[in-house]
């Protein structure tokens, strides 16, 4: 299993593509969000929380439909079906090398993405923990909307009417945790709930994901 | 005879065959009486006026908006655990009725709210949860239309209500947290005494038994739709080998 993430990390850095490509959307979303909403300082320092946190959710979005499609284009998600590692470690396996290559490089640039929306001081290191412990369950959700649309041809705009509904719990958490924690409120609250929603998912949605694994390769 | 056998389609077929119009003209009187009932022959509310007669249209699409998906989680663990083709197809006729409830409370709520909180659109818990529970039936309904091979769609689908079963409940949760709400508390709820002043809650029960009978009516309708629908492809494809 573990060795099956190191591969996936190697992919991911030797061909490209997905590891810097989610950053840099995610760079270009913020660098977007004055041109439309206006430069006025207050005004960004008061939305920074939440609009980091769904440009981070999409920036996520972004790299799913990839996790399962090009080992099932060339065949590798077959052998990986008939190798002794269960299912659900493969769908474990899949989310943490989706999260190595998303999640954790988006919550290291979120706190200096921060700075170029006047989010408030200690909002900086509450946004990374709450990103932090926000995306598992961002990749583990997105693992189970990529297993169940890996057998379709246009499942890239599939997947994000099927994944986004889901993620609406973790965003409620996680932006509150950055926004109390901007405000200078006490932010463990939320911190707590966000916690035990990635928990969660980290329990039982490797299993859901490996059931649709298994009915999409039958 | 237990439950289970009606699981095959054709003792299905027939079982159902004269409770479609018989469940169809309860729903039509029952909704048509209770509508006349509660638009005509109820009192104005003494704060609210007439648009509390929304009520009579608002609750009981909301009470089966949650009931569809609620029925659309029973019948897809009974396909994933015995199963039964049947029941997959039910789940999957539900789902347009369900979503249409869903609209229908929101429009309506949309139509009270306007008037009385002065915004046709406030992100409270009640509301936002409902528009969530949109966004989950549109999610649903996408992924039945997407799979080709039908017991891959029940599957997966199924697999999708489950995990989404879970998921809505923990948003309405979630939005509860994150903001708090114009909207009243429950207006019926078994374990009260009393729920609503009797004048307004007899027809809204009648017209709460019609939404019920409406949607057991075209939730059938449907699933003999689809069966029908599945005999046909088979006939085509038998159709074809005979012919090569």
């Amino acid at each position: 299993m573990i060795r099956l993430v190191a591969r996936d990390l190697a992919l991911a850095v030797r061909a490209g593509g997905g590891f810097g490509l989610g950053l840099a959307f995610f760079l270009v979303v913020t660098v977007l969000v004055p041109f439309g909403v206006g430069p006025d300082t207050a005004r960004l320092g008061a939305i920074a929380p939440g609009l980091l946190w769904i440009a981070a959710l999409l920036a996520c979005l972004l790299s799913l439909d990839r996790i399962f499609a090009l080992d099932r284009e060339d065949g590798a998600l077959d052998l990986l079906a008939t190798a002794p590692l269960p299912m659900e470690g493969i769908a474990l396996a899949k989310a943490a090398a989706h999260w190595l290559t998303t999640g954790l490089p988006l919550s290291l640039a979120a706190a200096p993405l921060g700075v170029l929306l006047n989010l408030a001081w200690p909002g900086h290191l509450w946004l990374a923990a709450s990103l932090l412990a926000g995306t598992p369950a961002l990749s583990l959700i997105g693992t189970f909307g990529a297993a169940l649309t890996v057998g379709l041809r246009r499942g890239g705009l599939l997947i994000s009417l099927l994944v986004l509904p889901l993620y609406i719990p973790t965003l409620v958490f996680g932006a509150d945790v950055a926004r109390r924690g901007a405000e200078g409120l006490d932010p463990t609250t939320p911190l707590a709930l966000l916690a035990a929603v990635t928990l969660g998912c980290l329990a039982g949605l490797p299993f859901a994901a490996a059931a649709a694994l298994r009915v999409s390769l039958r | 005879m237990s439950l289970w056998s009606y699981a095959n389609p054709v003792r299905f077929m027939g079982a159902t065959r004269p409770l479609v119009p018989v469940l169809g003209a309860v729903a039509a009187v029952c909704i048509l009486v209770g509508l006349a009932w509660g638009f005509f022959f109820t009192p104005d509310d003494y704060r609210q006026g007439s648009t509390v007669k929304i009520i009579y249209l608002h609750v009981p699409s909301a009470l089966m908006a949650i009931n569809a998906w609620f029925m659309m989680l029973v019948a897809s663990l009974v396909w994933l655990i015995r199963r039964h083709h049947v029941s997959a197809l039910a789940a999957r006729a539900a789902a347009p009725v369900g979503v249409t409830m869903t609209l229908i409370a929101l429009v309506t709520g949309a139509v009270w709210g306007s008037p009385m909180w002065g915004t046709w659109w406030a992100w409270d818990p009640r509301l936002t949860s409902f528009l969530i529970l949109f966004l989950f039936y549109l999610g649903y309904i996408a992924l039945w239309q997407a799979v080709e091979d039908p017991d891959a769609a029940a599957d997966l689908t199924s697999v999708l209500c489950l995990v989404g079963s879970v998921f809505a409940v923990l948003s309405r949760y979630a939005v509860n947290f994150w903001n708090q709400g114009l909207h009243q508390g429950a207006s019926l709820s078994l374990d009260a005494e009393k729920n609503v002043a009797d004048v307004f809650y007899y027809p809204l029960l009648v017209c709460i038994a019609g939404f019920v009978a409406l949607f057991a009516a075209l939730v059938l309708l449907g699933t003999r739709t689809e069966i029908r629908a599945r005999r046909l492809h088979v006939l085509r494809l038998r159709e074809r080998m005979a012919d090569a």
